[in-house]
Order: structure tokens, then C-alpha cells, then sequence
């Protein structure tokens, strides 16, 4: 069922736009915001497909907990986009299945929650 | 809408988890009218917190008699998972290829090969192979070089054991057994022919009952004449995020799921009723886990939880009719996954009034009477 988007950024004023790519392509977003809530702003709905169902998601709880806005960020497959901030620059691909094994980190990953 | 909620019942099991709901399937199976009344969401529910293995090797050595009931319930599993399967719709996802148990010195490898030995020396057909590190790496990529070997057997297995529970409930109710929710059992009455199972909420009676209530069974027992002294012994589990299926096999302390989540875990903590994790021995499981598998190194651990093992001091399970109580039973055991196919199969005909199974002969609580010190290190 085709939807419309529900969020609308309600404190424009004080952020700047950057660019992002999400599978190849650039999206100019806000800054400050998590790489989800960039992403839905900017019209992505399909993020990742589930490894059990093959089916597509995107994110649900944002806050942490349901794993359904996982994506590969600069080549870190299965981030939790929801609780990353957004950064110019970012490649951003939607995560297709379970990660893959062995892992090569192209860069050290940040665990910690982002503000 | 109102439901009618049945007061009696041929036979009552206290108890939802994976012990009572397997012997209330069973029961129900063979056409006993079943009541199972389950406790709360604040109960310790250990069914939801275990690993998931249809284990074998290594178990019982002490104990044969143990060993050749695990044996027999692995057999059995096949049938339990595709009876199941048939008439739930719910894959509880059974693969029994074999199971390694890893080793991480030589005096280890040693030990583990002496043990299954002698296991196969007096049980016969028990077959095994140990591996050194060259075996190993040739049946499992990706096996760490501080893991010395391994010994494999093809008696062992695992399941999904969230689905196996959630097939069991519904099994149970496919073939016509009631299962209450929110039933805490206060106290159990003994009348002629009948038992008064009281709960805050009502009270129901059956001809039979069953103690299937994990931790509650020590205290249920006593009202009944059987003697059940199970303790709650902690273990703790990882998960991590799905990944792409790297492990084929189960081991005794890493498992992929059939979903790509992989559980660490193989803990044992005496802590009492404290069902919590703690930083040190979740840090000492991902080390093992990463040792016997360097790839998953940079892995994801997105979940982690405590659940109490149910206990009895020697380990082994307690099954037993009480000689006062003509009718209670208790039924009360650790491997609730490996075991279902034997609960579900092999207990139903005593219950409804037949003979004891002649291998459970072994198992009566009284063993614990005697005053000998017991240990369940194995």
C-alpha cells in the first residue's frame, strides 16, 4: 500500500543541507537529524530486506529496538540508521538479507548512540 | 463474548513451559482430557530463555540410564517435530547433523575422548570420532587455531526452541487440551479420588494432576507427597545480528538459528533466584565464542539475557507418581528442548494409569534422601 509521508521537520531553521547517497543516489538532506529520519524525510521507504521473509522494511520503533531501518553506512552492513546522525558524505545502501561473513570493516565503527 | 472456562479435567498439568506443555501434548494426543494452567509473564520461565540444542554427547556418563532416555528422545524427535508441523503449521525448525563439543587443550581433548569411550564401551551403539585441529578445520571453515579439536557426534541436533514452545501450545489445543494463562497454582488439595488445584482465581479438580512447574516444583511437591529439591542454576546467552549462514552444525557454545542469529552461551551460575546478565560472563562467552570462531570477531551482539535452569542436585531429571498421592506426579527436568520428543511420546501412557516407563525406574525424587552429596558438574 503506497503511503505518504507522515514526517514533517518541525525546526527547519539553524540546520544545513548535506548530501548523502543512498544506493548510488544523492539525496540532499538536513543536518542533525538520524540517517532514518534523513532518509524518510528525503522519500526512501524501502531500507532493507528481511533475511527471514525476503521482504522489504523500513524503519519501525526508532528508538533502537525493532532492527527493521538496518542499511549499510560507508560500507558497515547492518547499522541501525535510526540511532546514527546523519553526515555529509555518507554512502548509505539499503541492506539486502543477513551481512555478510567475514567481516571487513572499511573504517572503525562508532557503537555509540548517537544524540 | 464469554468463554467457558473448564473447572475439571482428566488430567490438570501446572506448568506451560516446555516440560508441561510437551506431557500435556502428549496426553492430549492420546485423547485425555487436558487442563494446563500457566503462570504469568513474572514467572521465570526458563522455556524462553534456553539455547536450543537436542543434545546427546557427553550426557549421562555418571548416569547411563540418562543417557539412553537422551538417546531415545532424539530418536523420537523427527516425529514429535513433523507431528507438529502437521497439525500447527509451526516449522520448529529440527536439524540433527551432529554436534561438536570443541576443545581448547590437549589435556581437554584427552578427557573429552576418555569420556565418550567409555561411554560407547558400555552402551554400544554410541558412536563418535574425536578431530584434531586438521579434521576440524576441514568440517568447520573458520574454526580458530587456540581451538585444539573437537569430538563430533551425529546423535546431536537443535531447534528454534521459541517455536517448539509455540507449537506445543498449539498442538496441545489442536487435540482438544485447555491452556490457562495468568494461573498461579496457591495450593493443591487432596480429596478421595480427586485433586483441588486452587489458584488466586478459581479452583479446579482433576483425577491427575502433573507438576510440570519448573522452580514451583519444589514447593508444589511437598503438598502431594513427592519430594522435587530443584534449585535455579543461571545461564546467560548472547545473540547477535543476523548474519549469513557460516555454521551448519550446532556446538555446545555457538549456534546459528535458522533465521542467521547466532547464540552464544554455555554458562553455569549458582545465584540464586537472580535471573540477571553480568558484564564479566557475557564478556567470557563472546571471547570462547570468538576464539572457536574468529569470523565473528566484528559481529554484532544485539540481545543478551539470563534464565535459571531448573536444577535437581544431581542434575538428572525427577519423574515420579507419589506413593501418598496416588495420581500426582511430578515431572521435572534441565533439557526441556532435548527431551520434549520422550515427554511427549513416552509419559502420556503412565499418567493416564499404565506402568512406569521401566527406564524412568532411576529418577524418583526419593534419591535425594538419602543423604549423599550430589554434584551436577558434568
Amino acid at each position: 500500500m503506497p503511503t505518504d509521508s507522515l514526517f514533517r521537520r518541525v525546526d527547519v531553521d539553524g540546520s544545513r543541507l548535506i548530501t548523502v547517497t543512498f544506493d548510488d543516489q544523492p539525496l540532499q538532506v538536513p543536518s542533525g537529524l538520524t540517517v532514518a529520519a534523513a532518509l524518510l524525510l528525503a522519500g526512501v521507504r524501502y531500507f532493507r530486506t528481511s533475511p527471514v521473509s525476503g521482504e522489504a522494511r523500513a524503519p519501525y520503533c526508532m528508538m533502537g529496538v525493532c532492527f527493521e531501518c538496518l542499511v549499510e553506512i560507508n560500507g558497515v552492513p547492518s547499522r541501525q540508521s535510526c540511532l546514527i546522525e546523519v553526515a555529509d558524505g555518507m554512502r548509505i545502501r539499503s541492506q539486502q538479507g543477513a551481512r555478510d561473513l567475514p567481516f571487513t570493516a572499511s573504517e572503525p565503527v562508532v557503537m555509540e548512540v548517537q544524540p | 463474548m464469554t468463554n467457558t472456562i473448564p473447572t475439571s479435567a482428566d488430567v490438570i498439568v501446572v506448568g506451560g513451559g516446555l516440560v508441561g506443555m510437551a506431557v500435556a501434548y502428549g496426553l492430549a494426543k492420546a485423547g485425555t482430557s487436558t487442563l494446563v494452567l500457566d503462570q504469568g509473564d513474572d514467572a521465570f520461565r526458563a522455556s524462553r530463555g534456553n539455547f536450543g540444542l537436542v543434545w546427546v554427547q557427553g550426557k549421562g556418563f555418571d548416569r547411563l540410564e540418562y543417557s539412553r532416555w537422551t538417546r531415545l528422545s532424539a530418536l523420537a524427535w523427527p516425529g514429535l517435530a513433523e507431528g507438529l508441523l502437521r497439525e500447527t503449521d509451526v516449522d520448529v525448525r529440527l536439524k540433527q547433523p551432529g554436534g561438536f563439543h570443541m576443545c581448547f587443550s590437549d589435556n581437554e581433548l584427552a578427557e573429552r575422548q576418555s569420556r565418550l569411550a567409555g561411554m560407547q564401551a558400555k552402551l554400544g551403539d554410541y558412536p563418535f570420532e574425536m578431530l584434531d585441529q586438521a579434521d576440524l578445520n576441514a568440517r568447520l571453515p573458520g574454526i580458530g587455531p587456540k581451538v585444539v579439536g573437537a569430538s563430533y557426534t551425529p546423535m546431536d541436533g537443535h531447534v528454534n526452541p521459541l517455536k517448539l514452545l509455540r507449537a506445543l501450545h498449539a498442538g496441545s489445543r489442536y487435540h482438544g487440551a485447555t491452556v490457562l494463562g495468568r494461573m498461579s497454582v496457591e495450593r493443591i488439595e487432596f480429596l478421595p479420588g480427586e485433586f483441588a488445584v486452587v489458584t488466586s482465581q478459581r479452583r479446579f479438580t482433576a483425577p491427575r494432576i502433573v507438576l510440570a512447574a519448573g522452580l514451583g516444583n519444589r514447593a508444589l511437591a511437598e503438598q502431594v507427597g513427592l519430594h522435587a529439591p530443584v534449585a535455579p542454576n543461571r545461564g546467560q546467552v548472547l545473540v547477535s545480528e543476523r548474519v549469513q549462514s557460516f555454521l551448519d552444525y550446532p556446538t555446545i557454545n555457538v549456534r546459528q538459528t535458522d533465521e542467521g542469529t547466532v547464540q552464544l552461551g554455555d554458562s553455569m551460575e549458582e545465584v540464586g533466584f537472580n535471573d540477571l546478565t553480568t558484564t564479566d560472563v557475557l564478556a567470557k562467552i563472546a571471547q570462547r565464542g570468538v576464539t572457536t570462531f574468529p569470523l565473528l570477531a566484528g559481529v554484532r551482539l544485539v540481545r543478551a539475557w539470563g534464565a535459571l535452569r531448573v536444577m535437581s542436585p544431581d542434575g538428572y531429571p525427577i519423574y515420579q507418581q507419589s506413593d501418598s498421592h496416588p495420581g500426582a506426579f511430578v515431572v521435572t527436568c534441565h533439557s526441556g528442548v532435548t527431551l520434549a520428543a520422550a515427554h511427549a511420546t513416552r509419559m502420556a501412557p503412565w499418567i493416564r494409569g499404565g506402568e512406569r516407563p521401566e527406564e524412568l525406574a532411576v529418577f524418583a525424587g526419593e534419591r535425594f534422601l538419602t543423604g549423599e552429596v550430589f554434584s551436577h558438574a558434568h
